[in-house]
């Protein structure tokens, strides 16, 4: 088809030479109208090569670091590899073990408790905060904006160190919180609190982020609904429950579909905080680590690279599904 | 309030008790804000606090307040010195990093974004799907299997498997496709082609100035996202002279868990982090409405 379409068009392109020269400059009306018939068919050409000039260093990169890696930790996972039995494929067995594998149950096991409390804090403290500056435009709700918003910008290794330092049994200042409150001491390392201890820093790093997300949907919509919604008798909260929260649900959505995500992938804060609670995190804490460890501690690589792609593939094809459907929706083209 | 003024009595206090219960709510809501702002502001402050004790100090004082003497001359002489200066070696690692794969990102988002947006080529659709797939891999999930592929290629423990990794950006692509088509009209990009200018003419002298607010956008998003970066240079890098600061903070961190009690180490930590994120809250303060941009086409679209 495009090679067809080229071929036409530098057909068409060396057309001109053909004609007399004399005929196209004489006459003006044959040289207008032969003019711009053989100037589009190049510049469609030129269009076309163009644009695929523009898009190849994309293109490449995409191959190079998605698509290729994607497909290599495939290949790998279908292989096994054994010091008596050397390399050979093994079909989906590194897969089957996967799923019999008490220690990678146990992470995702671990991993979807987290998500199921986690998500839907963090989330409806978001959305509350994105309500509240939406409804009130004062000096303090760009301070909460500005000042929630600024975690995001803390990479996750230092607030997983800070937040490390902050539960220090000994010295931490939640300890002197706790002891105040007359709780005596709370270890919040310990195997029982770790999971929540975990999702508190999470919930400080993305909390600010998802807000802003929604706020900025909170932003676009028309804000005459508002004042129909305020004449009827509607108060702030009732506008918020009944109006706002349903006009932003795509962009609810949106932020849980990337929290999820992300969750599935939970590795940095674990492992940070690993140093300091050896016994709790254990080398499987979270499907990610457990694939990290099997890959630089043991060198099992094929059933590393069966987690990896099992992890990667389910989102890309769960989010890629998913974004379709949306984008029908839309009419996004 | 006029006609509360010409009306009198009854509706006066229904007035009244309206605003009683407004101005109630408004404390209810400020109450709130202020007490997030301080849970946000704390482990913040905690850093700043913490950065000018000595080790002593760090361990032995209340965690939330100042001790005097500060030592934060000291911390800092101690935090460029220690082991050769590797922290500022780190550092220079990180401007590296962020820097290339930065401006390199945003260039391949740029012309990627705009070819999206302006140029039918053959694959465009296809790609363009396979795109909103990709933006929502998240880079975790590709690092093993990148470093495995790049160890065959002899690529690992070198800035290469860093920065190449990190010139893809799914998402920059799509904000400026997005940004482009709902700021650069045809009709422009036309004249500039009906007035002689060639193709890159036309990208460079009419598209790019255009673009500039959503270019800024991605290379924040871009240099912060690899400034941040973990789980990347952790599996790349073995070789501690290539760190970035975020694998070499941890590297500290752990190494002065193992050596145990009150070591020298953790005051680096401490007073390191907060160099560290220095840049990031500066252009976070500075730049507010580009990362606002980004974010904005990412919740509407």
């Amino acid at each position: 088809m495009s090679l067809l379409r080229q071929g036409s068009a530098a057909a068409a392109a060396a057309a001109p030479p053909d004609t007399p020269v004399r005929r196209g400059r004489g006459t003006v009306t044959a040289g207008r109208s032969a003019g711009p018939r053989t100037g589009r068919r190049s510049s469609r050409t030129r269009h076309q090569l163009m644009g695929l000039f523009l898009i190849t260093p994309f293109t490449l990169l995409f191959l190079a670091f998605l698509v290729a890696p994607l497909g290599y930790a495939f290949w790998l996972s279908l292989r096994t590899s054994t010091l008596v039995g050397g390399d050979h494929f093994s079909w989906f067995a590194n897969y089957q073990q996967a799923f019999t594998d008490h220690q990678f149950l146990s992470g995702l096991a671990r991993v979807a408790l987290f998500g199921v409390v986690q998500i839907p804090l963090m989330l409806g403290l978001a959305l509350l905060g994105a309500l509240l500056i939406d409804e009130v435009g004062s000096r303090l709700a760009k301070v909460f904006r500005m000042t929630l918003f600024m975690p995001y910008a803390v990479p996750a290794v230092i607030g997983a160190l800070m937040w490390g330092f902050l539960y220090s049994p000994t010295f931490g200042p939640v300890q002197s919180l706790t002891h105040a409150l007359g709780l005596g001491s709370v270890d919040l390392l310990s195997h029982s609190l770790m999971l929540t201890s975990l999702g508190n820093i999470v919930t400080w790093q993305w909390t600010g982020y998802n807000m802003i997300v929604l706020y900025a949907a909170l932003q676009g919509l028309p804000r005459e609904v508002y004042e129909a919604a305020k004449l009827d008798g509607a108060g702030p909260v009732q506008t918020a429950l009944r109006i706002k929260i349903p006009m932003v649900s795509s962009a609810l959505v949106l932020t849980l579909m990337f929290t999820i995500i992300g969750t599935l992938q939970f590795f940095t804060e674990p492992r940070v905080l690993r140093p300091i609670a050896s016994s709790v995190i254990t080398p499987d804490y979270t499907p990610n680590l457990y694939a990290y460890n099997l890959a630089f501690q043991y060198s099992e690589f094929n059933y590393s690279a069966a987690i990896s792609f099992a992890l990667g593939a389910v989102v890309f094809v769960g989010s890629y599904l998913f974004l379709f459907a949306a984008r029908r929706r839309s009419g996004l083209k | 309030m006029t006609t509360a003024v010409a009306t009198p009595a009854v509706p006066a206090t229904h007035h009244a008790r309206r605003k009683a219960r407004v101005s109630k709510g408004r404390v209810t809501v400020n109450v709130v804000m202020v007490a997030m702002i301080l849970y946000f502001l704390m482990p913040f402050w905690w850093l700043v606090v913490a950065a000018t004790k000595n080790n002593d100090a760090l361990f032995s004082t209340a965690a939330l307040w100042f001790h005097s003497p500060g030592s934060i001359v000291d911390n800092l002489r101690q935090l460029f010195t220690y082991n050769d200066g590797e922290y500022l070696r780190w550092m220079g690692n990180t401007v590296v990093y962020a820097g290339v794969s930065g401006v390199g990102a945003t260039a391949v988002a740029t012309f990627a974004g705009y070819a999206f947006a302006k140029y039918r080529f053959p694959g465009r659709n296809l790609l363009f799907s396979s795109l909103l797939g990709a933006i929502m891999v998240p880079a975790t999930a590709l690092a093993i299997p990148t470093y495995l592929l790049l160890s065959k290629v002899a690529l690992t423990d070198t800035m290469w498997a860093v920065i190449l990794p990190s010139l893809l950006n799914p998402f920059g692509v799509y904000l400026v496709r997005v940004y482009v088509q709902d700021s650069l009209p045809d009709e422009l990009l036309e004249a500039a082609r009906v007035d002689g200018a060639g193709e890159l003419r036309v990208l460079f002298n009419v598209a790019l100035p255009t673009l500039k607010p959503a270019l800024v956008t991605v290379l924040l998003f871009s240099m912060v996202g690899t400034w941040n970066n973990f789980f990347l240079p952790l599996v790349m890098l073995n070789n501690d002279k290539l760190f970035p600061l975020t694998v070499g903070l941890q590297s500290w961190y752990a190494g002065a868990m193992v050596q145990s009690g009150a070591n020298a180490l953790f005051t680096l930590v401490v007073v390191g982090s907060l160099v560290a994120i220095l840049p990031l809250i500066l252009a976070f303060l500075l730049l507010q409405r580009y990362w606002r941009g980004g974010l904005t086409v990412g919740s509407l679209k």
